[in-house]
């Protein structure tokens, strides 16, 4: 919180803030397309038509940006549960387990309610999804709180044995009572109508975004609940003991507040995001429940891009929004590079890697601008994961 | 129906099983205990993996492909050191990022030098004498292969650094209070450029213990998330090196042990079985000794003057 | 924060201004055009592969000049096939597309309507969701699972045999089950263990396995799926023999390697392609069985000199 400087608050000063972030940020991205062009030509593919084609599988048209938006949408949704625990001091590296296990309670009472109470449905599936989810992270809460369990273990642990719960379940139970007896990958009945997330998309005369094409609701409820969850973190006196709590354990306790249990509950609002993720996207996007049998479930690792999504939103819900959209596009994106030139997906993932690396070696700068531009010492408390406490930016 | 399952092979399977977690788990020890968190690991291991059977496999000489991993470790921990002390990157992401490219990478070279899977003659058993005829026990101690006896004997090793030399306790030092270390006059970079670089030669090492030794082939995601379970298991030890020994081998037992069950044929469903491991695990760590080291500094990137 | 709006902004206007993809209809220069989305790497000896190299054969056949395919391997991800299937319909540009893989039925069964005019094909399943523009394959691994079962069946000496296998779905389990009962047939007193290892690629599991299956006794291996690797070279460490599935392992498994049974997906393929040629665009079901030429018995070097 800048708590001097928001009395004084100097426009120009502002924006020269906001343009010392963009010149090391630009440098390093000019740096890390250097890298994987250097990658690229010693596998024999042309960087520059790559990235021309990484582009048009972000952006390029209508239908691949609504697709990043689509990836993007529980990537926003893990990241905005992550941001949350990471301020409240929390380590969830349990997005992956939370996300299936809000999928599995979502669709389970999609499912069993069937058509019965039309699109109410809904509201009640998402609801489900969110405590379904919370109450696993809230165990991981309870065993660091009251357990002196590390949270990053717990949930490491946990994430395993939710994946071998939902092959359990979704073969079990859960199975499509129509699927043959040439069974194929676990998976659930298709779930009603009513209980869809409506396609997103806009149809004006001849003018018309996004129409046949994946996108849906989900994204909006995401990028409305982080700007909530925005508000929650530093306008509410939740969100304050939340992140007094992440900021410095000792100094929280003697002020009264129940460290502990505001521990449980930021695990509990993680995981609730993350099984918002789940469910959003079975009611959004697939309509049903099922695994591809790999060790990442359903999730299409969205439970581990989330937590990345939520740090490059220097740990800001809104901030994510913009993350979230950059990681999709970059994830689509690769993968049109994939199909268009022949670059097999190792090659993808590798370049993925190097991007992050850049990235997130780039914060350097910012930090050494930053410290330039403050003029008041603020004490060195026990951040998480080194987020200083400059970064509750108002945006 | 018991000594149809405990059977000495159990055992042994659990030991040789344990080789790569404790390889890395001892090498994320020494870097975490200096304040350094790598969760690149797993894609450190993936590499090392790769590398070391390529060396074995075109040339045959299996301590060839142990040097080659030996010196790609080192060079990885290198770049991990400058990432994350040099340029004080967030060491979450920055792991994260290491892994993936790790990940690519080696299935990438993989798909590009060598194509189809191959298998390969790796590291042969070595019956130590004597010791090796004992009846069971000689069995499961001491009839494995080189690098699971080379996995066991660092644990000590590890033990005697941290504990008893200088350098141990600047390590101790550098994770526990890198103000105070530096302070003192030691270079907090140096040190924690070189406990990553040690972490990442452990890390290189596993893998090749898998590619070379258990396995003796290499095929995409060969390590499947092993690295981010030692990782976890540095917790679980309580960044000790005999914690890290225990965790091992207790995370091994019980998935050696979920599988002999399975084979046997007791009654428990597959997804349960496989699950055993990870709840075993989170069970036994709530009874786990309250006795930790955690380094207070770690994640936390140091700068002098105040970070 | 300024540079992320402005990226926003950026993207905002593509968007508004978007063209609308270029609609090339099916190319009508003779070529005849595959895109195919699996779920593993085109080298996993297994699933993946055996696609591919159908795919490559029918090129080899017809000659590159009038048949050309992408391949996207690795898409374990099914969001991401989504996303590939749906851009190759909507480029228009591909006769026939290809989803290798059951977990991508349900994007299909979306997805084809919206398409009418292209022609889509995918397995292993029978389904064809009464659309008349998909066709449906599968393999009747049973088949082989119970010649190679009957063969391990006569040779074993030790009366144990050890079986790997990955996820208890599709022709994995139609492989196992086949098997078994192939054993059964030949040999009674065999005592038969199967273990699933929850997982297409756990490589390291799956040759623990192995191990504990030779540990227990067994003198012959088999399995199915990528994560096969690590047991055949457990099998090749123990001397202890080796059955196959999916693509022929004949030459990773050495010495040990006594039969596989290798999927011919082109004999269904050509078949798909004359239909396509003729106007049918779908609605018929294969499935690979030895009678048709689909499966084919593979030897190892345990068998031939």
């Amino acid at each position: 919180m800048k708590t001097t400087s928001r009395s004084a608050f100097n426009p120009l000063k502002e924006i020269q803030l906001r343009v010392w972030h963009l010149v090391p940020f630009m440098v390093t991205l000019a740096l890390a397309f250097l890298a994987v062009s250097i990658l690229l030509l010693l596998f024999g593919v042309n960087p520059i038509v790559a990235f021309q084609a990484m582009w048009d599988g972000a952006f390029g048209s209508q239908n691949t940006t609504a697709e990043t938006l689509v990836k993007a949408t529980p990537i926003l949704f893990v990241a905005i549960g992550i941001t949350i625990a990471f301020r409240g001091g929390v380590v969830n590296i349990g997005g992956e387990g939370q996300m299936i296990a809000g999928a599995l309670a979502g669709v389970a009472i999609t499912l069993a309610i069937g058509e019965s109470i039309g699109f109410f449905v809904v509201p009640i599936a998402l609801l489900t999804g969110f405590f379904a989810g919370g109450i696993y992270g809230a165990i991981a809460g309870v065993l660091k709180a009251y357990f002196d369990v590390n949270e990053i273990l717990s949930t490491i642990m946990m994430n395993q044995i939710m994946v071998q719960l939902m092959n359990f379940l979704l073969n079990g139970i859960l199975l499509d009572p129509e699927a043959g007896v040439l069974n194929n990958i676990p998976k659930t009945a298709r779930i009603s109508e009513v209980a869809q997330l409506p396609r997103l998309s806009v149809v004006f005369g001849s003018f018309q975004l996004f129409d046949r094409t994946r996108l849906h609701w989900g994204f909006v409820i995401a990028v409305v609940l982080a700007i909530i969850v925005y508000v929650l973190l530093w306008h509410t006196t939740i969100g304050y003991r939340i992140r007094a709590v992440g900021l410095n354990i000792r100094a929280s306790r003697y002020a009264g507040i129940p460290v502990e249990r505001q521990i449980v509950l930021s695990m509990f609002l993680a995981g609730g995001f993350a099984g918002l993720a789940g469910v959003v996207q079975v009611l959004g996007l697939n309509y049903r429940l099922q695994t591809d049998g790999s060790p990442t479930g359903f999730t299409g690792n969205a439970g581990f891009n989330g937590i990345v999504a939520a740090l490059f939103g220097y740990l800001n819900p809104v901030g994510a929004i913009f993350s979230s959209v950059f990681f999709g596009g970059l994830l689509i994106g690769a993968q049109q590079m994939q199909r268009e030139l022949g670059v097999p997906a190792s090659m993808i993932t590798a370049i993925n890697g190097l991007i992050v690396i850049f990235v997130v070696s780039s914060q350097i700068f910012v930090k050494i601008a930053r410290r330039r531009q403050m003029t008041d010492a603020l004490p060195e408390a026990e951040p998480i994961l080194e987020t200083s406490v400059e970064d509750g930016m108002t945006t | 129906m018991i000594a149809e399952i405990f059977t000495a092979s159990l055992f042994a399977s659990t030991i040789r099983l344990a080789t790569p977690y404790l390889f890395a788990t001892l090498g994320e020890t020494i870097g975490q205990r200096s304040g350094v968190l790598n969760l690149g690991l797993d894609g450190m291991m993936l590499m090392g993996a790769f590398f070391a059977f390529w060396v074995a496999y075109l040339t045959g000489s299996l301590i060839l492909a142990l040097i080659v991993a030996i010196l790609l470790g080192a060079l990885m921990g290198l770049v991990m050191a400058f990432i994350s002390v040099t340029m004080q990157a967030e060491q979450g992401i920055s792991g994260i990022g290491v892994y993936l490219f790790g990940l690519g990478m080696s299935q990438l070279l993989f798909q590009k030098f060598i194509g189809t899977p191959r298998t390969i003659d790796g590291f042969p058993k070595i019956a130590i004498p004597v010791l090796s005829d004992i009846p069971v026990f000689g069995e499961i101690f001491f009839n494995q292969n080189f690098l699971v006896y080379l996995a066991f004997a660092l644990v000590p090793i590890v033990w005697f650094v941290l504990q008893r030399t200088n350098f141990g306790l600047m390590i101790r030092a550098v994770g526990q209070n890198p103000e105070a270390a530096d302070a003192m006059g030691i270079s907090v970079a140096r040190v924690r450029y070189t406990t990553l670089i040690l972490g990442g030669i452990l890390a290189s090492i596993a893998g090749a213990s898998l590619s070379t030794a258990l396995i003796n082939t290499f095929q995409q995601n060969l390590t499947g998330g092993m690295g981010f379970i030692a990782v976890a298991l540095v917790y679980f030890g309580g960044w000790r090196p005999t914690g890290a020994l225990i965790g091992s081998l207790l995370f091994s037992f019980v998935n050696a042990l979920q599988l002999q069950i399975s084979v046997v044929g007791v009654g428990i469903p597959a997804e349960f079985a496989v699950m055993s491991p990870y709840i075993i695990t989170l069970i036994a760590l709530i009874f786990a000794s309250k006795r930790r080291d955690k380094p207070d500094a770690l994640t936390k990137p140091f700068q002098r003057g105040g970070a | 924060m300024l540079h992320k709006r402005a990226r926003l902004l950026l993207t905002a206007m593509l968007v508004l201004f978007a063209m609308s993809f270029m609609t090339v209809s099916a190319q009508d220069d003779g070529v005849f055009r595959v895109a195919a989305v699996a779920p593993s790497a085109t080298t996993d000896l297994a699933f993946s592969q055996s696609m591919y190299d159908a795919l490559l054969s029918i090129q080899a056949e017809m000659g590159e000049e009038n048949f050309e395919f992408v391949f996207q391997d690795g898409t374990f991800v099914v969001d991401d096939a989504a996303v590939a299937l749906r851009d190759w319909a909507s480029s228009g540009e591909y006769d026939l597309i290809i989803a290798h893989g059951s977990q991508f039925g349900s994007i299909l069964e979306e997805l084809a309507p919206e398409f009418p005019e292209v022609s889509f094909a995918w397995g292993t399943d029978v389904n064809t969701f009464g659309l008349d523009n998909v066709f449906a394959y599968t393999a009747a691994a049973e088949e082989g699972g119970f010649i190679n079962g009957a063969m391990a069946g006569l040779l074993t000496k030790s009366n144990v045999i050890g079986v790997v296998g990955p996820i208890e779905v599709g022709d994995a389990a139609a492989y196992i089950n086949g098997f078994v009962e192939g054993a059964a047939s030949t040999n009674p007193e065999a005592e038969v263990n199967v273990v699933y290892i929850q997982s297409f690629s756990d490589v390291p599991l799956a040759t623990e396995a192995a191990q504990t299956h030779i540990a227990n006794g067994a003198d012959i291996l088999t399995g199915t799926a990528q994560m096969v690797v690590g047991p055949i070279a457990v099998a090749q460490e123990n001397g202890v023999l080796w059955f196959g599935t999916q693509a022929s392992q004949a030459e990773i498994s050495g010495e040990v390697g006594v039969m596989f049974q290798v999927y011919h997906w082109e004999v269904v393929l050509s078949d798909i392609i004359a239909l396509i040629g003729e106007g049918t665009m779908g609605g018929e079901s294969y499935v690979l069985t030895l009678e048709n030429g689909g499966l084919v018995m593979d030897f190892g070097q345990a068998v031939l000199p």
